[in-house]
């Protein structure tokens, strides 16, 4: 009988929920895994990249990782060609207003903006939500470095640590445990490594399966940059060679143990 | 025949007005206030046509108050000046445009004091001095001798009685009394003539 509240998004189940959004979050939870920490110098933003094939082009800026603006960035879980339509949007939003005002627009306008769209695909017929998630990072003058998490319902809220897809409740929990207020864009790039070691079902990290961008001021200048591959690769081998570590000194506690 | 000048100093800008409300050949009232609040820290001051100051001023200022009440935070100086050109260059575009000549000052706590100028073509200026109407043509080689950069408030209120007090010498019109506003670090103020000559 349920059924009979799904063919159409704008209806009411007798439970009072909304099948079809909450369908479109599911399909987000099986997406590539994104994330972001706020750090107190920048923000990272992490995405999983699913679609891994040696005879795949080259793309010249990212593949999961959007610029929307001088100021802010986004990353996506969910449909990609959906996806692709809200970047569209956002990218005219914030141009919209830089119009306006000649000022880039603040981060939490741009995603309040983009969330009235959402929220309009599951109030009026005919239409489906949008399949597609976000984390924005960006920077304004207002509240300086901000992260942001949006989902098909139109529901939007500031994050110090979020992430999205495939696996992010393991994700969340490490951030949860590891998250320090005054953490350093350096130690929020190790802690991503761990956050990919765990969320991506793989034993070795690779570049190929991660990108990675960092948001920082330079000179009274927003920077974003997503890494590259020999900067990836550095991140992974420290980030093992720390676990090696670790495991090392575990393996010594253990030894030592039963002799005291 | 309306008289609007703007100066930018240290940590301040100050905004002058004639208060010469006329029709035709007749004075209707002598004190009469051309500014216009648009925020605690932003202020603008508008001449031309006087149906189309006060509708348009008004205008803008209930959207840039609007757009406070929205996001929880003023717009910038900047922002504002440049919200107020666009609005005016839709209207030129328009069958029916706004006429007004505007002189837009601010105080922000990041860019510090600012001075726009912008006329009813909407072509938008930020400027150190600015002056519209006829008494432009008697007080910019006024400002071009005595303005200096970073004056402080006690300097520019001398450098502006010297600017009216040629345009009440000079210019044909009488124009008898100005509203003087400076904005700075804490807001909007008021001063006056006898302020100047007291310092």
């Amino acid at each position: 009988m349920s059924r009979r509240y799904d063919t159409k998004t704008t209806t009411f189940s007798p439970e009072g929920r909304l099948y079809q959004v909450e369908y479109a979050m599911e399909a987000i939870g099986l997406a590539g895994t994104c994330f972001g920490i706020l750090a107190e110098d920048g923000i990272v933003l992490g995405a999983e990249r699913k679609i891994t094939n040696k005879l795949l082009d080259e793309i010249p800026f990212s593949d999961k990782i959007y610029k929307i603006n001088e100021n802010m960035a986004c990353s996506v879980a969910g449909i990609t060609s959906d996806a692709n339509v809200l970047i569209n949007e956002l990218r005219l939003i914030a141009q919209r207003y830089l119009l306006n005002y000649q000022e880039p627009i603040p981060c939490e306008q741009l995603v309040s903006h983009l969330c009235d769209i959402k929220q309009a695909y599951t109030q009026f017929g005919g239409k489906r939500p949008f399949g597609v998630s976000l984390l924005y990072i960006g920077w304004d003058r207002h509240y300086g470095f901000q992260l942001y998490h949006s989902d098909p319902s139109g529901n939007y809220g500031g994050w110090k640590a979020n992430c999205i897809g495939n696996n992010n409740s393991a994700a969340m929990a490490i951030l949860k445990q590891e998250y320090k207020e005054d953490i350093k864009i350096d130690d929020a790039l190790s802690l991503s490594m761990k956050v990919l070691h765990k969320t991506l079902d793989v034993s070795k990290l690779s570049p190929e399966k991660v990108e990675m961008a960092t948001l920082t001021r330079k000179n009274g200048k927003t920077v974003i940059r997503v890494l590259s591959n020999e900067e990836l690769n550095k991140l992974i081998e420290d980030y093992e060679t720390k676990l090696k570590a670790a495991e090392e000194a575990k393996e010594k506690e253990k030894s030592k143990k039963p002799s005291s | 025949m309306e008289f609007l000048i703007g100066l930018t100093g240290e940590d301040f800008v100050l905004v002058a007005s004639d208060s010469t409300a006329g029709r035709s050949v007749v004075v209707m009232n002598e004190a009469y206030d051309k500014t216009f609040k648009l925020g605690d820290k932003v202020m603008m001051a508008c001449s031309g046509d006087p149906g189309d100051s006060v509708q348009f001023a008004e205008f803008v200022a209930k959207n840039v108050e609007l757009y406070r009440i929205k996001n929880g935070y003023s717009m910038t100086p900047n922002a504002a000046a440049n919200y107020t050109r666009h609005q005016l260059a839709q209207s030129l575009r328009s069958s029916t445009p706004y006429t007004v000549n505007m002189l837009i000052g601010g105080y922000d706590e990041y860019d510090g004091p600012s001075l726009y100028y912008l006329d009813y073509l909407a072509s938008l200026q930020k400027l150190p001095f600015g002056a519209h109407g006829y008494g432009s043509y008697f007080t910019f080689s006024i400002l071009d001798r005595y303005y200096k950069k970073g004056m402080s408030k006690a300097e520019a209120l001398k450098v502006l009685s010297l600017c009216l007090d040629e345009v009440k010498k000079r210019f044909i019109i009488n124009l008898p009394s100005f509203n003087i506003k400076f904005i700075d670090k804490d807001g909007i103020h008021e001063t006056s003539l006898q302020d100047i000559q007291a310092s």
